[in-house]
C-alpha cells in the first residue's frame, strides 16, 4: 500500500473514533435536556405558591425586612455567575462569563465594589487564570443541582448581604432555557427582593386576607430566605438545562462535522487508491513491453 | 365537606388530593385545618403532617422547613425536604439516626431522621 493511502486510512479511522464519542455525547445531553427540563416543571408548584404567599404577605402587611430594604446609597455588590463544570457545549460557559463581565463593569461605572460568586469549575477556572479576587465557589452539581446545592448557596449569599459591609446588591447570572435551540444568558438583580405586586388579577382570584403564625413577621423571617433559595434553585435547574442543550447542539455539530471529514477523506482515499493501481497497471504494461521488445530485439 | 390539599417540596409535587382534615403543628402549636378554615399562613415546625382522607385513610408525611397555606377550601403545604411515610425506607432512617446519635454534635441530623421514622412508622 502507498503511504499517501495509508496516511487517508488513518486519518479516517482516527476521525471516525471521535465521531463515535461526540455522537454518544450529543445521545446523553439529549436524554439529560428532558431530565433536566421535567425538574425544572416539577419545582414550578412550589416557585408558585412560595411566589403567591410572598405576595399576599407584602400586599397585606407594612412589615420592613431586611432582604427588602433597598440601601439609598449602595457600596458593594455581588455577583452569582453560574456557569459549567465541564466544556464540550460550545460557548455555554463562556457566554455567562461574559455576561457577568458586562454586569460587573455596569456595576462598576455606578462606583460599587464586586464580588464574584462562582458555580462551576469553567468560571472558576477562568477567573483563577486571571487571578480574579473570588468571595465564593462551588462546583461538582452544575449539570444536576439538588435544592441542599440552592441552599448552600442561598445562606452564604443572604450571609453576605445581611452583613454590616456586606453585599448591598446582589445580581445573578444564569442561563435560561427557550428552548432546544436557544438559550439566553440572563442577568438579574435578586436582592434588595422587589416584590412585584402584579395589576395583572391572578389566576386563583385575589388573594385573600390572611391569617398569620405565629405573626406576619416571623413568616416573612422564615418565608424570604426561602423564596431566594427557591429562585436560586430555579436558576440553577434553568442553567443546567441549558447546559445539555448547549452541548447537545456541540456535539451535533461537531458530528456532523466528522462526517463531512469522513466523506472528504474517502473520497480522497480513493483517489489515491485509484492512483495506485493505474500506477501498477502502467508499470506492469511498460515492463512487459520492455521485456516482449527486448526479447524480440535479441532474435 | 372536603378540603384540596397540594404537599409541594421543593424539588417536586409529594401528594396532592382531597381530605377532610390536615393537622399539622406550627410554631405556635397544633393545627388542624378543616373545610371553611379562615386564610391563614403559618410557619411549620420539622415534624410530621398529617392529612386524613375520607376514604384512604391517613397520609403521613415528613415535613422539614415549611408552610402551611389556607384559602378558599385549599390548603397548600410547602417545604424544603417533604417525604411520605410510605416513601421512606425505616431501616434507613433509623441508621441515619444512630450515625446521628454518635456524633453527638448532630442534632438537626437526629431531629430529622426521627421525624422520618415517625411518619414511617405510624
Amino acid at each position: 500500500m502507498g503511504a499517501q493511502l495509508r496516511i487517508y486510512r488513518r486519518r479516517i479511522r482516527s476521525v471516525k473514533a471521535t465521531k463515535k464519542i461526540t455522537k454518544a455525547m450529543e445521545l446523553i445531553s439529549a436524554s439529560r435536556i428532558v431530565k433536566a427540563q421535567q425538574r425544572v416543571a416539577a419545582s414550578s408548584p412550589y416557585a408558585t405558591e412560595l411566589t403567591r404567599a410572598v405576595s399576599a404577605l407584602a400586599t397585606f402587611s407594612n412589615v420592613e425586612h431586611p432582604l427588602t430594604a433597598a440601601v439609598t446609597d449602595p457600596k458593594r455588590a455581588a455577583v452569582l455567575i453560574i456557569a459549567s463544570d465541564r466544556g464540550m457545549a460550545g460557548a455555554y460557559a463562556s457566554n455567562a462569563i461574559k455576561e457577568g463581565d458586562q454586569l460587573t463593569s455596569l456595576l462598576k461605572s455606578r462606583g460599587l465594589e464586586v464580588d464574584h460568586y462562582l458555580v462551576g469549575r469553567k468560571a472558576l477556572n477562568y477567573y483563577r487564570f486571571r487571578n480574579r479576587a473570588i468571595a465564593a465557589s462551588w462546583t461538582g452539581f452544575s449539570d444536576n443541582p439538588t435544592y441542599a446545592n440552592a441552599k448552600e448557596i442561598a445562606d452564604t449569599v443572604i450571609t453576605s448581604f445581611l452583613q454590616e459591609n456586606g453585599a448591598d446588591e446582589l445580581h445573578i447570572i444564569y442561563t435560561e432555557f427557550v428552548s432546544m435551540i436557544t438559550q439566553r444568558p440572563l442577568a438579574k438583580r435578586m436582592l434588595p427582593l422587589e416584590v412585584v405586586e402584579s395589576s395583572a388579577p391572578l389566576a386563583d382570584g385575589p388573594l385573600p386576607l390572611y391569617e398569620f403564625e405565629p405573626s406576619a413577621g416571623d413568616v416573612l423571617d422564615a418565608l424570604l430566605p426561602r423564596y431566594v433559595e427557591s429562585r436560586i434553585f430555579n436558576a440553577l435547574l434553568q442553567s443546567a438545562a441549558s447546559e445539555h442543550a448547549a452541548r447537545r447542539r456541540a456535539m451535533k455539530s461537531a458530528t456532523d462535522n466528522a462526517e463531512e471529514l469522513i466523506k472528504s477523506l474517502t473520497r480522497r482515499a480513493n483517489a489515491a487508491r485509484q492512483a495506485e493501481i493505474t500506477q501498477e497497471i502502467s508499470e506492469i504494461v511498460g515492463g512487459a513491453d520492455a521485456l516482449s521488445s527486448a526479447t524480440s530485439g535479441g532474435e | 365537606m372536603t378540603i384540596r390539599v397540594e404537599l409541594v417540596s421543593a424539588e417536586r409535587r409529594v401528594w396532592s388530593g382531597e381530605a377532610s382534615i390536615v393537622l399539622a403543628r406550627t410554631t405556635d402549636g397544633d393545627l388542624g385545618v378543616m373545610a371553611n378554615h379562615t386564610p391563614t399562613f403559618g410557619v411549620l415546625v420539622n415534624g410530621v403532617v398529617t392529612i386524613r382522607t375520607e376514604n384512604d385513610g391517613d397520609v403521613k408525611a415528613a415535613v422539614h422547613g415549611g408552610f402551611l397555606s389556607v384559602s378558599d377550601n385549599r390548603v397548600s403545604i410547602l417545604a424544603e425536604i417533604a417525604e411520605l411515610g410510605t416513601e421512606i425506607d425505616v431501616n434507613r432512617a433509623k441508621e441515619a439516626l444512630a450515625r446521628a446519635q454518635r456524633e453527638a454534635a448532630d442534632d438537626l441530623a437526629e431531629a430529622r431522621a426521627q421525624t422520618r421514622i415517625a411518619a414511617a412508622v405510624n
